[in-house]
Protein backbone atom coordinates (compact mmCIF):
# COMPACT_ATOMS: atom_id res chain seq x y z
CA UNK A 1 0.00 0.00 0.00
CA UNK A 2 2.73 2.37 1.05
CA UNK A 3 4.70 1.51 -2.08
CA UNK A 4 1.67 2.05 -4.22
CA UNK A 5 1.23 5.54 -2.81
CA UNK A 6 4.85 6.33 -3.49
CA UNK A 7 4.46 5.09 -7.03
CA UNK A 8 1.44 7.25 -7.56
CA UNK A 9 3.32 10.22 -6.19
CA UNK A 10 6.22 9.50 -8.51
CA UNK A 11 3.97 9.62 -11.52
CA UNK A 12 2.66 12.96 -10.37
CA UNK A 13 5.98 14.72 -9.89
CA UNK A 14 7.74 15.98 -12.97
CA UNK A 15 10.01 13.02 -13.54
CA UNK A 16 13.45 13.39 -15.11
CA UNK A 17 13.57 13.11 -18.85
CA UNK A 18 16.39 10.63 -19.37
CA UNK A 19 15.33 7.24 -20.68
CA UNK A 20 12.21 7.24 -18.58
CA UNK A 21 10.85 4.44 -20.65
CA UNK A 22 13.74 2.12 -19.88
CA UNK A 23 13.60 2.30 -16.10
CA UNK A 24 10.60 0.86 -14.35
CA UNK A 25 8.91 2.85 -11.65
CA UNK A 26 9.85 0.24 -9.06
CA UNK A 27 13.47 0.55 -10.07
CA UNK A 28 13.22 4.35 -9.94
CA UNK A 29 12.08 4.05 -6.34
CA UNK A 30 15.01 1.78 -5.57
CA UNK A 31 17.40 4.23 -7.19
CA UNK A 32 16.06 7.14 -5.16
CA UNK A 33 16.39 5.05 -2.04
CA UNK A 34 19.99 4.21 -2.98
CA UNK A 35 20.73 7.88 -3.61
CA UNK A 36 19.33 9.03 -0.30
CA UNK A 37 20.73 6.34 1.95
CA UNK A 38 23.73 4.71 0.30
CA UNK A 39 25.18 7.67 -1.61
CA UNK A 40 23.93 9.65 1.38
CA UNK A 41 26.21 7.77 3.78
CA UNK A 42 29.13 9.73 2.29
CA UNK A 43 27.45 12.71 0.61
CA UNK A 44 24.94 13.37 3.40
CA UNK A 45 21.34 12.18 3.38
CA UNK A 46 20.18 15.44 1.85
CA UNK A 47 23.27 15.28 -0.42
CA UNK A 48 24.59 18.57 0.92
CA UNK A 49 27.95 17.01 1.55
CA UNK A 50 29.74 14.82 4.07
CA UNK A 51 33.03 13.05 3.54
CA UNK A 52 32.17 13.37 -0.15
CA UNK A 53 31.28 16.77 -1.66
CA UNK A 54 27.77 18.19 -1.99
CA UNK A 55 25.83 16.76 -4.94
CA UNK A 56 23.49 19.72 -5.23
CA UNK A 57 22.46 21.09 -8.63
CA UNK A 58 24.40 24.34 -8.29
CA UNK A 59 27.64 22.41 -7.74
CA UNK A 60 27.08 19.75 -10.39
CA UNK A 61 25.78 22.09 -13.08
CA UNK A 62 29.24 23.57 -13.51
CA UNK A 63 30.87 20.23 -14.21
CA UNK A 64 31.07 18.21 -17.43
CA UNK A 65 28.40 15.57 -17.48
CA UNK A 66 30.65 12.88 -18.93
CA UNK A 67 33.09 13.36 -16.08
CA UNK A 68 30.30 13.05 -13.50
CA UNK A 69 28.94 9.96 -15.22
CA UNK A 70 32.39 8.38 -15.27
CA UNK A 71 32.84 9.24 -11.59
CA UNK A 72 29.65 7.42 -10.66
CA UNK A 73 30.34 4.35 -12.78
CA UNK A 74 34.09 4.02 -12.32
CA UNK A 75 34.67 5.77 -9.00
CA UNK A 76 37.68 7.98 -8.33
CA UNK A 77 40.83 6.05 -7.49
CA UNK A 78 42.72 7.45 -4.54
CA UNK A 79 39.53 8.84 -3.01
CA UNK A 80 36.73 7.04 -1.15
CA UNK A 81 34.36 7.44 -4.15
CA UNK A 82 33.71 3.80 -5.16
CA UNK A 83 32.70 2.54 -8.63
CA UNK A 84 28.98 1.77 -8.91
CA UNK A 85 28.98 -0.03 -12.23
CA UNK A 86 28.36 -3.40 -10.59
CA UNK A 87 25.09 -2.04 -9.22
CA UNK A 88 24.06 0.54 -11.82
CA UNK A 89 23.76 0.44 -15.60
CA UNK A 90 24.87 3.45 -17.63
CA UNK A 91 21.19 4.35 -18.14
CA UNK A 92 20.54 4.20 -14.43
CA UNK A 93 23.57 6.35 -13.64
CA UNK A 94 22.40 8.87 -16.23
CA UNK A 95 18.95 8.85 -14.71
CA UNK A 96 20.46 9.52 -11.25
CA UNK A 97 22.46 12.40 -12.72
CA UNK A 98 19.25 13.87 -14.12
CA UNK A 99 17.64 13.64 -10.72
CA UNK A 100 20.64 15.39 -9.19
CA UNK A 101 20.94 18.05 -11.89
CA UNK A 102 17.26 18.88 -11.61
CA UNK A 103 17.52 19.17 -7.85
CA UNK A 104 14.91 16.47 -7.36
CA UNK A 105 16.74 14.17 -5.05
CA UNK A 106 14.48 15.09 -2.14
CA UNK A 107 11.19 14.65 -3.93
CA UNK A 108 10.49 11.45 -2.05
CA UNK B 1 -8.20 6.48 26.46
CA UNK B 2 -11.38 5.80 28.29
CA UNK B 3 -10.94 7.20 31.71
CA UNK B 4 -13.41 8.26 34.35
CA UNK B 5 -12.47 11.49 36.03
CA UNK B 6 -13.45 11.28 39.64
CA UNK B 7 -12.99 13.87 42.33
CA UNK B 8 -9.85 12.20 43.79
CA UNK B 9 -8.28 12.14 40.31
CA UNK B 10 -8.99 15.78 39.88
CA UNK B 11 -7.51 16.46 43.27
CA UNK B 12 -4.40 14.50 42.39
CA UNK B 13 -4.01 16.47 39.18
CA UNK B 14 -4.17 19.73 41.02
CA UNK B 15 -1.62 18.57 43.56
CA UNK B 16 0.69 17.49 40.77
CA UNK B 17 0.38 20.76 38.97
CA UNK B 18 1.08 22.66 42.13
CA UNK B 19 4.12 20.71 43.23
CA UNK B 20 5.39 20.27 39.67
CA UNK B 21 6.85 16.93 40.64
CA UNK B 22 4.75 15.16 38.04
CA UNK B 23 2.41 12.24 38.50
CA UNK B 24 4.93 9.63 37.44
CA UNK B 25 7.00 7.91 40.06
CA UNK B 26 10.69 8.69 40.40
CA UNK B 27 13.07 6.71 38.24
CA UNK B 28 16.72 6.58 37.29
CA UNK B 29 18.10 6.78 33.77
CA UNK B 30 20.68 3.97 33.84
CA UNK B 31 18.53 1.68 31.72
CA UNK B 32 17.45 4.32 29.24
CA UNK B 33 18.74 4.90 25.76
CA UNK B 34 18.22 6.97 22.65
CA UNK B 35 17.55 5.66 19.14
CA UNK B 36 18.20 7.96 16.19
CA UNK B 37 15.48 8.05 13.54
CA UNK B 38 17.63 9.32 10.74
CA UNK B 39 15.10 10.23 8.09
CA UNK B 40 12.57 12.05 10.22
CA UNK B 41 14.97 14.08 12.35
CA UNK B 42 13.64 12.59 15.55
CA UNK B 43 14.90 10.41 18.36
CA UNK B 44 13.16 7.82 20.49
CA UNK B 45 13.81 7.38 24.16
CA UNK B 46 13.77 3.71 25.01
CA UNK B 47 14.10 1.63 28.15
CA UNK B 48 16.06 -1.61 28.16
CA UNK B 49 14.60 -3.39 31.20
CA UNK B 50 11.10 -3.91 29.82
CA UNK B 51 12.32 -3.13 26.28
CA UNK B 52 9.80 -0.44 25.51
CA UNK B 53 9.65 2.92 23.81
CA UNK B 54 9.00 5.78 26.16
CA UNK B 55 8.91 8.93 24.12
CA UNK B 56 9.78 10.57 20.84
CA UNK B 57 11.47 13.94 20.42
CA UNK B 58 11.14 15.62 17.03
CA UNK B 59 12.61 18.62 15.28
CA UNK B 60 16.28 17.72 15.53
CA UNK B 61 17.21 18.40 11.88
CA UNK B 62 19.22 16.13 9.56
CA UNK B 63 20.19 13.14 11.65
CA UNK B 64 21.92 11.03 9.03
CA UNK B 65 25.17 9.95 10.62
CA UNK B 66 24.09 11.38 13.98
CA UNK B 67 25.75 10.42 17.24
CA UNK B 68 25.25 11.06 20.92
CA UNK B 69 27.17 11.56 24.15
CA UNK B 70 25.68 11.63 27.65
CA UNK B 71 26.07 13.98 30.59
CA UNK B 72 27.67 12.27 33.56
CA UNK B 73 24.42 12.35 35.53
CA UNK B 74 22.94 10.33 32.65
CA UNK B 75 20.07 12.74 32.33
CA UNK B 76 20.99 14.71 29.25
CA UNK B 77 21.97 13.47 25.82
CA UNK B 78 23.80 15.69 23.34
CA UNK B 79 22.84 14.89 19.77
CA UNK B 80 25.27 15.76 16.97
CA UNK B 81 23.43 16.10 13.66
CA UNK B 82 24.79 16.11 10.16
CA UNK B 83 23.48 19.62 9.48
CA UNK B 84 25.71 21.10 12.17
CA UNK B 85 22.94 21.03 14.76
CA UNK B 86 23.85 20.38 18.39
CA UNK B 87 20.83 19.47 20.49
CA UNK B 88 20.62 18.88 24.21
CA UNK B 89 17.76 16.63 25.22
CA UNK B 90 16.44 15.65 28.62
CA UNK B 91 15.83 11.90 28.52
CA UNK B 92 13.98 11.88 31.86
CA UNK B 93 11.40 14.41 30.79
CA UNK B 94 11.55 13.53 27.14
CA UNK B 95 12.07 17.00 25.80
CA UNK B 96 14.42 19.19 23.85
CA UNK B 97 16.26 21.56 26.19
CA UNK B 98 18.33 23.57 23.75
CA UNK B 99 19.43 23.45 20.14
CA UNK B 100 22.09 25.44 18.30
CA UNK B 101 23.28 25.28 14.70
CA UNK B 102 27.02 25.53 15.11
CA UNK B 103 28.42 24.71 11.66
CA UNK B 104 27.38 23.78 8.14
CA UNK B 105 28.19 20.12 8.28
CA UNK B 106 29.31 18.11 11.26
CA UNK B 107 30.24 14.57 12.04
CA UNK B 108 30.46 13.82 15.75
CA UNK B 109 31.23 14.99 19.23
CA UNK B 110 32.64 14.26 22.64
CA UNK B 111 32.19 15.30 26.26
CA UNK B 112 35.10 16.35 28.48
CA UNK B 113 36.37 14.34 31.43
CA UNK B 114 34.68 16.68 33.91
CA UNK B 115 31.46 16.72 31.91
CA UNK B 116 31.48 20.49 31.53
CA UNK B 117 32.48 20.84 27.89
CA UNK B 118 31.02 19.48 24.67
CA UNK B 119 33.25 19.37 21.60
CA UNK B 120 31.90 19.00 18.07
CA UNK B 121 33.93 18.01 15.01
CA UNK B 122 32.99 19.65 11.74
CA UNK B 123 33.50 18.89 8.07
CA UNK B 124 32.69 22.39 6.94
CA UNK B 125 34.02 24.70 8.02
CA UNK B 126 36.60 22.11 9.08
CA UNK B 127 37.50 22.24 12.74
CA UNK B 128 36.36 21.65 16.31
CA UNK B 129 34.09 23.87 18.35
CA UNK B 130 33.77 23.61 22.10
CA UNK B 131 30.63 24.49 24.04
CA UNK B 132 29.57 24.75 27.68
CA UNK B 133 27.65 21.59 28.46
CA UNK B 134 24.96 23.36 30.48
CA UNK B 135 24.14 26.30 28.21
CA UNK B 136 25.63 25.28 24.84
CA UNK B 137 27.44 28.62 24.75
CA UNK B 138 30.51 28.61 22.51
CA UNK B 139 33.76 28.71 24.51
CA UNK B 140 36.44 27.83 21.97
CA UNK B 141 36.85 27.49 18.22
CA UNK B 142 39.73 25.43 16.83
CA UNK B 143 39.88 25.75 13.02
CA UNK B 144 41.61 22.78 11.38
CA UNK B 145 43.90 24.82 9.15
CA UNK B 146 46.88 23.17 7.54
CA UNK B 147 49.44 23.61 4.78
CA UNK B 148 50.97 26.77 3.37
CA UNK B 149 47.70 28.05 1.96
CA UNK B 150 45.89 27.63 5.24
CA UNK B 151 43.23 25.30 3.88
CA UNK B 152 40.76 23.75 6.29
CA UNK B 153 40.53 20.03 6.75
CA UNK B 154 37.54 17.89 7.57
CA UNK B 155 37.81 16.66 11.14
CA UNK B 156 37.09 13.05 12.09
CA UNK B 157 37.60 10.71 15.04
CA UNK B 158 37.01 13.22 17.84
CA UNK B 159 37.24 11.69 21.34
CA UNK B 160 37.75 12.84 24.91
CA UNK B 161 40.90 11.89 26.79
CA UNK B 162 41.88 12.19 30.46
CA UNK B 163 43.18 15.60 31.54
CA UNK B 164 40.46 17.67 29.84
CA UNK B 165 41.80 16.75 26.43
CA UNK B 166 40.11 16.24 23.11
CA UNK B 167 41.92 14.28 20.41
CA UNK B 168 40.95 14.33 16.73
CA UNK B 169 42.24 13.68 13.20
CA UNK B 170 42.42 15.85 10.10
CA UNK B 171 41.22 13.82 7.11
CA UNK B 172 42.61 16.08 4.38
CA UNK B 173 45.85 16.92 6.17
CA UNK B 174 46.82 13.55 7.62
CA UNK B 175 47.37 14.99 11.09
CA UNK B 176 46.37 14.16 14.67
CA UNK B 177 45.74 17.05 17.05
CA UNK B 178 45.57 16.93 20.84
CA UNK B 179 43.73 19.89 22.37
CA UNK B 180 44.15 20.60 26.07
CA UNK B 181 41.17 22.50 27.46
CA UNK B 182 42.13 22.88 31.09
CA UNK B 183 41.62 26.55 30.39
CA UNK B 184 38.52 26.27 28.22
CA UNK B 185 38.84 29.62 26.45
CA UNK B 186 42.52 29.10 25.70
CA UNK B 187 42.95 25.65 24.17
CA UNK B 188 46.55 24.44 23.85
CA UNK B 189 46.88 22.38 20.71
CA UNK B 190 49.65 19.89 19.98
CA UNK B 191 49.84 18.81 16.35
CA UNK B 192 51.26 15.61 14.92
CA UNK B 193 51.94 15.76 11.19
CA UNK B 194 52.42 12.98 8.61
CA UNK B 195 50.51 10.43 10.63
CA UNK B 196 49.25 8.68 7.45
CA UNK B 197 47.00 9.38 4.47
CA UNK B 198 43.32 10.12 4.92
CA UNK B 199 42.52 9.17 8.51
CA UNK B 200 38.77 8.44 8.33
CA UNK B 201 37.84 7.67 11.94
CA UNK B 202 39.53 6.92 15.24
CA UNK B 203 39.03 5.43 18.67
CA UNK B 204 40.58 5.70 22.09
CA UNK B 205 41.20 2.67 24.29
CA UNK B 206 38.92 2.40 27.29
CA UNK B 207 41.71 3.44 29.67
CA UNK B 208 42.23 6.61 27.67
CA UNK B 209 45.83 5.80 26.82
CA UNK B 210 46.01 4.94 23.11
CA UNK B 211 44.41 6.90 20.30
CA UNK B 212 44.17 4.89 17.07
CA UNK B 213 43.24 6.42 13.72
CA UNK B 214 42.23 4.23 10.77
CA UNK B 215 43.71 5.25 7.42
CA UNK B 216 41.79 5.17 4.17
CA UNK B 217 44.72 6.02 1.92
CA UNK B 218 46.97 3.21 3.06
CA UNK B 219 46.80 -0.15 4.80
CA UNK B 220 47.39 0.36 8.48
CA UNK B 221 46.50 2.54 11.41
CA UNK B 222 48.20 5.32 13.30
CA UNK B 223 48.73 4.87 17.04
CA UNK B 224 49.33 7.72 19.47
CA UNK B 225 50.38 6.92 23.05
CA UNK B 226 48.93 9.67 25.22
CA UNK B 227 51.09 8.62 28.16
CA UNK B 228 54.12 9.46 26.06
CA UNK B 229 52.85 12.51 24.29
CA UNK B 230 56.33 13.62 23.21
CA UNK B 231 56.66 10.70 20.83
CA UNK B 232 55.30 10.77 17.26
CA UNK B 233 52.36 8.45 16.55
CA UNK B 234 53.56 5.19 15.03
CA UNK B 235 52.16 3.16 12.18
CA UNK B 236 50.69 -0.21 13.14
CA UNK B 237 49.48 -3.11 10.98
CA UNK B 238 50.88 -1.31 7.98
CA UNK B 239 50.97 -4.32 5.73
CA UNK B 240 47.68 -6.06 6.42
CA UNK B 241 46.44 -6.14 2.86
CA UNK B 242 49.72 -5.99 1.05
CA UNK B 243 49.71 -7.47 -2.41
CA UNK B 244 45.97 -7.99 -2.31
CA UNK B 245 43.55 -5.94 -4.28
CA UNK B 246 41.55 -3.57 -2.15
CA UNK B 247 37.82 -3.82 -2.70
CA UNK B 248 35.83 -0.66 -3.31
CA UNK B 249 34.42 0.71 -0.06
CA UNK B 250 30.70 1.48 -0.15
CA UNK B 251 30.51 2.67 3.42
CA UNK B 252 33.30 3.92 5.67
CA UNK B 253 33.92 1.70 8.71
CA UNK B 254 33.50 3.10 12.21
CA UNK B 255 36.12 2.69 14.87
CA UNK B 256 34.00 3.92 17.74
CA UNK B 257 33.41 1.19 20.26
CA UNK B 258 36.73 -0.28 21.23
CA UNK B 259 36.42 -3.98 20.64
CA UNK B 260 38.84 -5.54 23.03
CA UNK B 261 38.62 -9.02 24.46
CA UNK B 262 41.39 -10.64 26.45
CA UNK B 263 44.70 -9.69 24.93
CA UNK B 264 43.16 -9.00 21.53
CA UNK B 265 41.67 -5.98 19.94
CA UNK B 266 39.40 -6.33 16.91
CA UNK B 267 39.36 -3.81 14.08
CA UNK B 268 37.52 -3.60 10.76
CA UNK B 269 39.92 -4.01 7.82
CA UNK B 270 39.08 -1.31 5.30
CA UNK B 271 38.72 -2.57 1.73
CA UNK B 272 38.79 -6.21 2.79
CA UNK B 273 36.16 -8.70 3.94
CA UNK B 274 38.01 -9.22 7.18
CA UNK B 275 38.23 -8.29 10.83
CA UNK B 276 41.77 -7.93 12.15
CA UNK B 277 42.74 -9.38 15.51
CA UNK B 278 45.61 -7.48 17.07
CA UNK B 279 47.75 -8.31 20.07
CA UNK B 280 47.26 -5.31 22.29
CA UNK B 281 50.59 -5.63 24.06
CA UNK B 282 52.75 -5.15 20.98
CA UNK B 283 50.13 -4.07 18.38
CA UNK B 284 51.15 -6.91 16.07
CA UNK B 285 48.62 -8.73 13.95
CA UNK B 286 47.39 -11.95 15.56
CA UNK B 287 44.96 -13.07 12.92
CA UNK B 288 42.69 -12.07 10.08
CA UNK B 289 39.15 -13.30 10.38
CA UNK B 290 37.24 -13.82 7.12
CA UNK B 291 33.78 -12.35 7.34
CA UNK B 292 30.72 -11.94 5.13
CA UNK B 293 31.46 -8.46 3.81
CA UNK B 294 33.35 -5.30 4.62
CA UNK B 295 32.88 -4.62 8.31
CA UNK B 296 31.38 -1.31 9.43
CA UNK B 297 31.25 -1.85 13.20
CA UNK B 298 33.15 -4.53 15.12
CA UNK B 299 31.87 -4.33 18.68
CA UNK B 300 32.82 -6.48 21.67
CA UNK B 301 30.18 -7.72 24.05
CA UNK B 302 30.83 -6.19 27.48
CA UNK B 303 32.10 -9.58 28.73
CA UNK B 304 34.46 -9.84 25.75
CA UNK B 305 33.23 -13.30 24.80
CA UNK B 306 32.10 -12.30 21.30
CA UNK B 307 32.62 -9.55 18.80
CA UNK B 308 29.57 -8.58 16.72
CA UNK B 309 30.11 -7.28 13.22
CA UNK B 310 27.85 -5.58 10.69
CA UNK B 311 28.64 -4.84 7.05
CA UNK B 312 28.66 -2.25 4.30
CA UNK B 313 26.35 -2.15 1.27
CA UNK B 314 25.52 -4.53 -0.42
CA UNK B 315 26.06 -6.99 2.45
CA UNK B 316 24.24 -4.95 5.04
CA UNK B 317 21.48 -7.46 5.76
CA UNK B 318 23.79 -9.58 7.90
CA UNK B 319 25.41 -9.62 11.33
CA UNK B 320 28.16 -12.05 12.24
CA UNK B 321 29.40 -13.08 15.65
CA UNK B 322 33.09 -13.83 16.19
CA UNK B 323 34.27 -16.06 19.02
CA UNK B 324 37.17 -14.17 20.57
CA UNK B 325 38.98 -17.29 21.74
CA UNK B 326 38.77 -19.30 18.53
CA UNK B 327 39.08 -16.18 16.34
CA UNK B 328 36.38 -17.35 13.98
CA UNK B 329 32.80 -16.68 13.04
CA UNK B 330 30.42 -18.80 15.12
CA UNK B 331 27.07 -17.35 14.11
CA UNK B 332 25.54 -15.57 11.14
CA UNK B 333 22.29 -13.68 11.61
CA UNK B 334 20.05 -12.01 9.03
CA UNK B 335 18.24 -9.25 10.87
CA UNK B 336 17.02 -7.67 7.60
CA UNK B 337 17.84 -4.99 5.06
CA UNK B 338 20.28 -2.27 6.11
CA UNK B 339 21.58 -3.15 9.56
CA UNK B 340 23.18 0.11 10.69
CA UNK B 341 24.18 -0.20 14.33
CA UNK B 342 24.34 -2.46 17.37
CA UNK B 343 24.35 -1.58 21.06
CA UNK B 344 24.74 -3.87 24.07
CA UNK B 345 22.85 -3.54 27.31
CA UNK B 346 25.26 -2.42 30.05
CA UNK B 347 26.27 -5.94 31.11
CA UNK B 348 25.74 -7.46 27.71
CA UNK B 349 22.87 -9.93 28.05
CA UNK B 350 21.14 -8.37 25.05
CA UNK B 351 22.13 -6.56 21.90
CA UNK B 352 19.86 -4.08 20.13
CA UNK B 353 20.22 -3.99 16.36
CA UNK B 354 18.79 -1.26 14.12
CA UNK B 355 17.40 -2.42 10.78
CA UNK B 356 16.82 0.74 8.77
CA UNK B 357 14.83 -0.48 5.80
CA UNK B 358 12.47 -2.54 7.94
CA UNK B 359 11.83 0.34 10.36
CA UNK B 360 12.68 -1.97 13.23
CA UNK B 361 14.93 -2.44 16.21
CA UNK B 362 15.54 -6.12 16.85
CA UNK B 363 16.77 -7.29 20.23
CA UNK B 364 18.82 -10.49 20.48
CA UNK B 365 19.87 -12.60 23.43
CA UNK B 366 23.67 -12.73 23.28
CA UNK B 367 23.86 -16.31 24.64
CA UNK B 368 21.25 -18.01 22.46
CA UNK B 369 21.45 -15.56 19.50
CA UNK B 370 17.65 -15.70 19.43
CA UNK B 371 15.57 -12.64 18.66
CA UNK B 372 13.58 -11.80 21.79
CA UNK B 373 11.84 -8.51 20.98
CA UNK B 374 11.28 -5.94 18.30
CA UNK B 375 10.38 -2.30 18.50
CA UNK B 376 9.27 -0.12 15.65
CA UNK B 377 11.28 2.97 14.75
CA UNK B 378 11.35 5.24 11.71
CA UNK B 379 14.51 4.42 9.70
CA UNK B 380 16.57 3.75 12.84
CA UNK B 381 20.32 4.23 12.76
CA UNK B 382 22.44 4.79 15.89
CA UNK B 383 21.41 3.28 19.24
CA UNK B 384 23.03 4.81 22.31
CA UNK B 385 22.43 3.60 25.87
CA UNK B 386 22.96 5.89 28.83
CA UNK B 387 25.63 3.62 30.32
CA UNK B 388 28.00 5.24 27.83
CA UNK B 389 28.03 8.25 30.15
CA UNK B 390 30.80 6.78 32.25
CA UNK B 391 33.09 5.47 29.57
CA UNK B 392 36.10 7.32 28.21
CA UNK B 393 35.85 7.91 24.49
CA UNK B 394 32.10 7.27 24.12
C1 LIG C 1 32.28 5.68 0.54
C2 LIG C 1 31.92 7.04 0.31
C3 LIG C 1 31.11 7.42 -0.93
C4 LIG C 1 29.95 6.84 -1.37
C5 LIG C 1 29.16 5.71 -0.74
C6 LIG C 1 29.57 7.59 -2.56
N1 LIG C 1 30.47 8.57 -2.81
FE1 LIG C 1 30.44 9.87 -4.42
N2 LIG C 1 32.20 10.69 -3.78
C7 LIG C 1 32.87 10.37 -2.62
C8 LIG C 1 34.02 11.21 -2.49
C9 LIG C 1 35.02 11.20 -1.33
C10 LIG C 1 34.04 12.06 -3.62
C11 LIG C 1 35.07 13.13 -3.95
C12 LIG C 1 36.22 12.52 -4.71
C13 LIG C 1 37.32 13.51 -4.93
O1 LIG C 1 37.95 13.90 -3.94
O2 LIG C 1 37.54 13.88 -6.09
C14 LIG C 1 32.88 11.70 -4.41
C15 LIG C 1 32.53 12.31 -5.62
C16 LIG C 1 31.35 12.09 -6.31
C17 LIG C 1 30.94 12.81 -7.50
C18 LIG C 1 31.73 13.92 -8.19
C19 LIG C 1 31.34 15.22 -7.58
C20 LIG C 1 32.10 16.39 -8.10
O3 LIG C 1 31.77 17.49 -7.68
O4 LIG C 1 33.01 16.21 -8.92
C21 LIG C 1 29.72 12.33 -7.86
C22 LIG C 1 28.85 12.79 -9.02
C23 LIG C 1 29.37 11.31 -6.89
N3 LIG C 1 30.39 11.19 -5.98
C24 LIG C 1 28.18 10.60 -6.92
C25 LIG C 1 27.89 9.55 -6.06
C26 LIG C 1 26.72 8.72 -6.18
C27 LIG C 1 25.62 8.91 -7.22
C28 LIG C 1 26.78 7.79 -5.19
C29 LIG C 1 25.82 6.65 -4.89
C30 LIG C 1 25.45 5.80 -6.01
C31 LIG C 1 28.01 8.05 -4.44
N4 LIG C 1 28.65 9.12 -4.99
C32 LIG C 1 28.42 7.32 -3.31
C33 LIG C 1 32.51 9.37 -1.71
C34 LIG C 1 31.42 8.51 -1.83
Amino acid sequence: MHNFLLLALLVLVAAPCYSMADISLTRQLELRHLLKHDCGSCHGMSLKGGLGPALTEDVLMKKPRQMLLATILEGRPGTPMPPWKTFLTTEEANWLLDVLLQGQSDVL
Amino acid sequence: MSYKYTLPHFFCLIVCLITLTGCTSLRGTGDLGVVIERASGSVQIVETTGRTRLQQITGLGDLSHASIVYSRDERYAYVFGRDGGLSKIDILEGKLVKRVIQAGNSIGGAISQDGKLIAVSNYSPGGVKVFKADTLELVADIPATYGKLGERSKVVGLVDAPGQMFVFSLYDAGEIWVADLKQPTMPKVKKFKNIGTQPYDALITEDGRYYIAGLFGEDGLSLLDLWNIDKQPKRILSGYGRGEKKLPVYKMPHLEGWAVAGEHAFLPAIGHNEVLAVNRNNWKQRGRIKVYGQPVFAMAQPDGRHVWVNFAFPNNDTVQVIDTEQLKVVKTLKPGKAVLHMEFTPRGEHVWVSVRDEDLIKVYDTRTFKEISRLSADKPSGIFFAARAHRIGL
